[in-house]
């Protein structure tokens, strides 16, 4: 174990980080596809999918166990177990990888349960800051509207039910989601992201998304190399 | 009551001034004898009129069992480990330990944060690192780590347990294959860290090669301390309130700890 940004690695990482309904999955989605198509040696890493700790943080929320504090915790250990069994690796191997959410979406959340934010940045600091963080911003009305109308079934913890914020679910999350974005708002110099318009057509965006990625990153180191 | 502290970060939504109780930790290795003291150390204040709560590590029950499962499959990295490690100690931190301390127990911990960054330092994390995850810990009122000779820890094991435990002699860390070889090695490791921590949160030296007996009078010794500097602050604190209101309880410490049972002595 190394301090993060103590070592280099061939591989590269990149970031989509915005609130639910910011539409972020959906262009990384379309730069995994395109990056594939191209024959790269890429992968693509969803945020909270490891096995073993997933069962405890079911459990918690399920019965609703979890403080600020260990929700916190929780997802860190989550990520850990995630960077080391398959980022870390995956960069060390020379691939490009790319994250839907990374430590700046637990710095957000996490910061607006009450959390120390010098403590949540230091407990991350194993982690590497992405060679390109891209952040979808748009109006909260327009990402509430998104959500809210799809999916009228809010999660507990995911409407921050947990911080009293109002009795009523749906008042709870449009609180918590403007808290969330003022978080990701303050982050964007800290840790440079790359601001796009969420409200621009998913085509245009991807077109800028991808001249940004080719600006950032050369693609040409991340061809597959075959062997005979 | 003493004022209450963290190691620098503050804990969400815990008001520190509310917790008027007392937190003592026992630290030391397994077969140190740290239970056997605590389950003495829990009747002596309990007869002494002091409602007791007794914690320890791995017991919540938001992470406890897959604790268990991941440790028998022994397939998270270091700082996975040492994170969930963190999840369930915060658990027991804030769903035991502060609502005792709220409600004026005195809190007896078998083991706290320094056994934990111990085992984590020795697996390669960075000292700092932990030391941040865990800024969040209440200070104890006071720390006792028992230390006894590795002989003595090895024969008290044997005499109990027939067999090593492969985390207390650190098998995962790849010291050694053979099992003495490598217990002997991490309990080193492990005890060395305890000494650089010692410098830095102040943890009494308690000589655990003793009988259960004599460890035990020293204990309650040191605790009495504890406990007096609990009661004048109290003092204080109330004849402050109410100046004109003389009603105080006056059985002396002293007096009690003259009560006290003796117990058998074990080998």
């Amino acid at each position: 174990m190394t301090a993060a940004g103590s070592e280099t690695f061939p591989g590269k990482l990149i970031a989509v980080e915005g609130l639910d309904g910011s539409g972020k999955s959906t262009q990384i989605h379309l730069v995994h596809k395109w990056l594939l198509g191209k024959g790269h040696r890429v992968f693509f890493s969803e945020w909270n999918s490891s096995v073993l700790v997933r069962e405890a943080t079911r459990k918690g929320k399920r019965r609703q166990l979890l403080t600020p504090t260990t929700f916190s915790l929780i997802h860190a250990t989550d990520f850990a177990d995630r960077y080391e069994r398959q980022i870390l690796p995956l960069l060390r191997a020379g691939y490009l990888v790319l994250c839907d959410r990374y430590i700046f979406t637990a710095f957000a959340r996490d910061a607006v349960r009450g959390c120390d934010r010098a403590w949540l940045r230091r407990m991350y600091g194993f982690a590497r800051i992405p060679d390109l963080t891209l952040f979808f911003k748009l109006p909260l009305d327009v990402a509430l509207g998104r959500i809210l109308e799809g999916r009228p079934q809010l999660k507990f913890f995911e409407a921050g039910m947990d911080l009293d914020l109002s009795p009523d679910i749906t008042e709870s999350f449009r609180i918590f989601q403007r808290r969330v974005l003022d978080e990701y708002l303050s982050m964007v110099d800290e840790f440079g992201f790359t601001v796009m318009d969420g409200t621009q057509s998913v085509h245009r965006q991807q077109v800028i998304v991808r001249r940004l990625v080719q600006e950032r990153i050369d693609l040409g180191l991340f061809r597959k190399r075959y062997v005979q | 009551m003493i004022p209450k502290y963290t190691y620098g970060t503050a804990l969400a939504g815990v008001d520190l001034s509310k917790l008027s109780g007392t937190l003592i930790v026992i630290e030391g290795p397994d077969s140190s004898g740290r239970s056997t003291q605590i389950t003495l150390l829990a009747q002596w204040l309990e007869e002494q009129g002091h409602a007791v709560a007794q914690v320890g590590l791995r017991r919540s029950n938001l992470v406890g069992r897959e604790l268990e499962q991941a440790k028998q499959g022994n397939v998270l990295s270091p700082r996975t480990l040492g994170l969930f490690y963190a999840t369930d100690f915060y658990d027991q931190l804030e769903n035991g330990i502060v609502p005792a301390l709220r409600a004026g127990f005195v809190v007896l911990a078998d083991r706290y944060i320094y056994t934990l960054m111990a085992r984590a330092i020795v697996r390669g994390a960075e000292p700092d690192w932990v030391a941040s995850v865990y800024s969040m810990a209440i200070v104890p009122d006071a720390v006792f780590y028992l230390t006894a000779s590795l002989a003595t820890l090895v024969q008290r094991t044997f005499q109990t347990h027939s067999e090593l435990d492969y985390w207390e002699s650190g098998m995962d860390c790849g010291l050694s294959r053979d099992w003495f070889q490598s217990y002997v090695r991490y309990q080193r490791r492990i005890r060395s860290e305890f000494f650089k921590m010692q410098k830095k949160y102040g943890f009494e030296l308690v000589n655990a090669n003793r009988t259960i007996a004599a460890v035990d009078r020293d204990l309650r010794g040191r605790i009495q301390l504890v406990l007096n500097r609990a009661e004048a602050l109290e003092t204080r604190r109330t004849s402050r309130g109410r100046a004109e209101q003389h009603v105080r309880t006056s059985e002396s410490p002293q007096g009690a700890a003259i009560r006290r049972r003796r117990k058998p002595e074990a080998v």
